[in-house]
């Protein structure tokens, strides 16, 4: 049952992954990128992280992803046009990820004999009562940062967003 | 007891400082006081030294500061006074009182009154470390020193090209000379460990006489070389006529009296060493004689009157040269003393005449002078009566006794050194004679000379004649082995020589003046060579001179510093930096695309270094 | 079933796919929207990551450090696309390659 949910749901992933790379459109490619949020998010509970889950859910495909539709639509991103400036990118971009992929995959393959099998239900460490007790405690000082750095997001967003006083 | 040397040269040393910060602004009576009183006070000073120490038997050094302490090698700060320098020290701070003097006369005119008189008290204060030296270093300081003080002096003129560059001639030819000597004194640190002489002096007596050409040898040739330089003997002397450019009491003081026989005191000084090496001392020997001989034929042919002279104190020293080389070091330096007060009794004189003339130096412009300067005119007889070894005056008794040297030690340089003495004779007379005798054949008006420049004239004129009195090389006997008495077919062979070349100067410039003009004509292309030094002067301008110039321009000024260094080094480096600059701003293209490509390889290499060694633990 | 347990080592190459994929949208890209897209991408395979080893280690550690990497990520997107609406409004593309005046 693990199995095949976890299946499905990597094989979502990575198609939306995929459609994302090769759409013209960006809002197709958005709505792709929802599709992998939200497989995400049933791959989070299956390994047990069900805060996580919802806060994904909602915060990236409640929110970011509507702010990202808002800004395709208002500025009428239309298709992308062909440019070949940046023939750097070309040439050598294939390469390079194929070689990153390489190298994570030896890493992960080398590690194997040490990593769990992942059953649903195993644990249920990811509680939002564990996630918060720990939020406040030990992770208090990042917490009240995190909570600052938002502050100035959204000041920072304001700003550029104003209209010229002139 | 304690004599505090160091005072000798000290009081010409303050004179030199307060006459050279402060001369400007004081009024020349204070300069004149202060410049005549510092040497005046090392007068004195030395007089006392001599009272406290007489008889002076033996050496009385004093040791000041330790200058050099490395390894092995210790050199201090010494003064020595022994019969040697106290002869030298008598004729220094005496012979240079009364040139100062003189020279209070001849430059009251000169706009640079304190500057002449500061760099005069600075010769001095060199000089007389010079001749208190107690070891080669000390000896070389003095050496340095008055050779600077030289080129100082020779370009005191210093907006005239010529004397600019008879000043840097004088210099440079005399640095040749040091070069030499500075490699002697590198071989004497290697050999004897020190450079003391009392030390070497003594390390020396236990050596046996070098055979053939071995390192004693070496360094005495070496230190001769640097005795070349300083007191013009060939092939060095070419800076000494050029310089008479200087003010006429410099070439007195310096190129007569004192410095050019620098060279001949280290000899005398280092004796020790060249007793050691009978071939060092053959070299000196031939060298002085040849040198005596050649300049005394130039000196036939010149025509002004300081050239003369300057020829004929290359040759003196040539003299000089020669009695140290065959053995007889006490006449050489008996005639030192005696060449310094007919020398510079010459000098003088011709300065006054000079000065009379209202600066004329050519002899064919002078005539008849000697009614109009009397004073000048009978002690430059005297001088030359001297210089040309007439019996009883000084340079009779002294130049005899190098002759006489020679004779035993080798007939032909007997035979030269009298033919040189009659050639010496002829062209001092037949300057004299140009001079005082005969119709005046220049346009100035001929007057005497002040007091303060004929009172030195008539002091040296006394000394000149009576100066052989003073029995020297019986003073130097402790320190060489006694002289040798005279040979009368010598002295008589000797004086004939020298009266004979007085009488042919009478003949063919006082009785028959056309006869020289013949003579002359006839000799032709002889008489140019002759005149024209023997294009010494140009064979050295081409030989050395120009292919230097042309290596130092071409191959090192263009080749090596431009095009290697600059080009290659300096500018290569700047050439590349840009470059490599040019190469890594393409990296800053703007294009964010490339950015990231690069921020992935970069992240890539990051996980796989990591990766390989184990992961982060 | 072949699998009853899935392997943890599955999750993590799922995150290493998306996270490749998320860096080709990233090079190849043109707009600047898809290129943030692509940014968005990457960080949520990385969140994956965190969890995936969050359940390796029992601890609740990794899903705070990935609730931190969503906020900054939240945050990032306003500013960033606040910042894509002035680069529009001043230069009226948004294409990435004719955005590049910061060159040497």
């Amino acid at each position: 049952m693990d199995t095949v949910l976890f299946v499905i749901c990597a094989i979502v992933a990575i198609v939306c992954a995929f459609n994302l790379v090769l759409q013209k459109h960006p809002i197709s490619s958005a709505l792709s990128l929802i599709g992998v949020m939200s497989s995400l998010a049933v791959l989070y509970l299956l390994l047990g992280a069900e805060f996580m889950a919802m806060a994904q859910m909602i915060v990236y495909g409640g929110a970011v992803m509507v702010l990202f539709i808002f800004v395709i639509m208002l500025l009428n991103a239309g298709t992308e046009k062909n440019s070949n400036k940046s023939w750097f990118a070309q040439i050598a971009g294939l390469p390079l990820l194929l070689a990153f992929v390489a190298v994570v995959a030896f890493l992960i393959r080398s590690a194997v004999p040490g990593l769990k099998n992942v059953s649903f239900g195993s644990w249920w460490g990811g509680t939002a009562q564990n996630v918060g007790r720990l939020l406040f405690t030990t992770y208090l000082l990042p917490f009240e940062i995190i909570s600052i750095l938002i502050l100035i997001a959204i000041l920072g967003a304001v700003v550029l967003a104003q209209k010229e006083i002139d | 007891m304690i004599l505090n040397l160091w005072l000798i040269p000290l009081f010409p040393l303050l004179g030199f400082v307060v006459n050279g910060l402060l001369g400007k602004r004081l009024p020349k009576g204070a300069v004149t006081g202060i410049a005549l009183g510092s040497v005046a006070a090392s007068l004195a000073y030395v007089a006392y030294v001599f009272s406290q120490l007489w008889p002076l038997t033996g050496a009385h050094t004093e040791h000041y500061f330790t200058w050099i302490n490395s390894g092995f090698l210790n050199v201090g700060f010494d003064l020595t006074v022994d019969r040697l320098s106290a002869v030298m020290l008598a004729i220094v701070t005496g012979v240079g009182f009364l040139i100062h003097i003189y020279a209070t006369g001849y430059m009251a005119d000169d706009a640079g009154y304190y500057r002449f008189f500061s760099y005069f008290n600075l010769f001095m204060f060199f000089m007389l470390v010079l001749v208190l030296a107690s070891n080669l270093l000390v000896l070389f300081v003095g050496w340095e020193g008055v050779g600077l003080c030289s080129y100082l002096l020779v370009g005191y003129y210093f907006t005239e090209d010529f004397a600019t560059n008879a000043a840097n001639k004088a210099f440079i030819v005399n640095r040749i000379g040091d070069f030499g000597f500075s490699l002697g004194m590198f071989l004497t640190v290697f050999l004897f460990r020190t450079l003391d002489f009392g030390k070497i002096a003594a390390t020396v007596s236990t050596m046996p006489l070098e055979a053939g050409i071995g390192v004693l040898t070496l360094i005495c040739l070496l230190l001769f070389v640097g005795a070349t330089g300083k007191s013009a003997q060939f092939p060095l002397y070419v800076w000494l006529p050029d310089a008479m450019a200087g003010p006429t009491p410099v070439s007195a003081l310096i190129h007569a009296a004192t410095m050019v026989t620098a060279g001949v005191y280290m000899v005398a000084r280092v004796s020790f060493l060249f007793s050691h090496a009978p071939r060092a001392m053959e070299v000196v020997a031939v060298i002085g004689l040849f040198t005596a001989v050649f300049a005394a034929t130039i000196g036939m042919a010149q025509n002004d009157i300081k050239k003369v002279f300057a020829y004929s104190t290359v040759s003196q020293l040539g003299y000089m040269f020669l009695g140290l080389g065959v053995g007889a070091y006490s006449a050489g330096i008996f005639h030192v003393m005696t060449h310094a007060f007919f020398k510079a009794l010459l000098f003088l004189g011709a300065g006054s005449v000079i000065h009379g003339l209202s600066g004329e130096q050519d002899l064919r412009h002078m005539g008849g002078l000697r009614k109009a300067m009397p004073i000048t005119c009978w002690t430059l007889f005297v001088a030359s009566l001297a210089i040309s070894g007439v019996p009883g005056f000084s340079g009779f008794f002294s130049k005899d006794e190098i002759l006489a040297a020679a004779y035993t030690h080798a007939p032909w340089m007997f035979w030269v050194g009298a033919i040189t003495a009659g050639i010496t004779a002829f062209y001092v007379f037949r300057a004299w004679f140009l001079a005082f005798f005969g119709t005046y054949r220049g346009h100035h008006h001929a007057h005497e000379s002040p007091l303060a420049m004929t009172a030195p004239l008539m002091i040296l004129a006394f000394l000149s004649a009576i100066g052989g009195f003073i029995n020297v090389p019986q003073w130097l006997t402790p320190l060489y082995s006694s002289a040798e008495h005279g040979n009368i077919s010598v002295m008589v062979i000797s004086a004939t020589i020298g009266l004979i070349g007085i009488a042919i100067a009478l003949f063919l410039y006082v009785i028959r003046p056309a006869l020289a003009e013949t003579a002359k004509n006839a000799a032709g292309p002889l008489y140019t060579l002759v005149e024209n030094k023997y294009y010494v002067d140009e064979i050295y301008q081409g030989v050395v001179v120009a292919p230097l110039e042309g290596i130092s321009r071409f191959l090192l000024w263009r080749g090596v510093d431009e095009g290697l260094l600059d080009s290659l080094l300096v500018n290569g480096i700047g050439r590349f930096i840009r470059k490599l600059g040019g190469l890594l701003r393409q990296l800053q293209s703007g294009s964010i695309r490339n950015y990231a490509t690069w921020v992935l390889a970069g992240s890539l290499l990051v996980i796989f270094f990591i990766g390989l060694f184990g992961g982060v633990r | 079933m072949p699998h009853p347990h899935v392997p943890l080592s599955w999750y993590l190459i799922l995150s290493a796919i998306l996270f490749t994929l998320g860096a080709a949208g990233f090079l190849y890209r043109k707009s600047v929207i898809t290129v943030f897209m692509s940014i968005e991408l990457m960080l949520n395979a990385v969140n994956l990551s965190f969890i995936a080893f969050s359940y390796q280690l029992q601890k609740v550690d990794g899903h705070i450090y990935s609730f931190f990497v969503m906020v900054v990520a939240a945050a990032e997107a306003a500013v960033g696309l606040a910042i894509i609406l002035t680069i529009f409004k001043n230069r009226g593309t948004l294409q990435i390659d004719e955005i590049d005046s910061l060159k040497l």
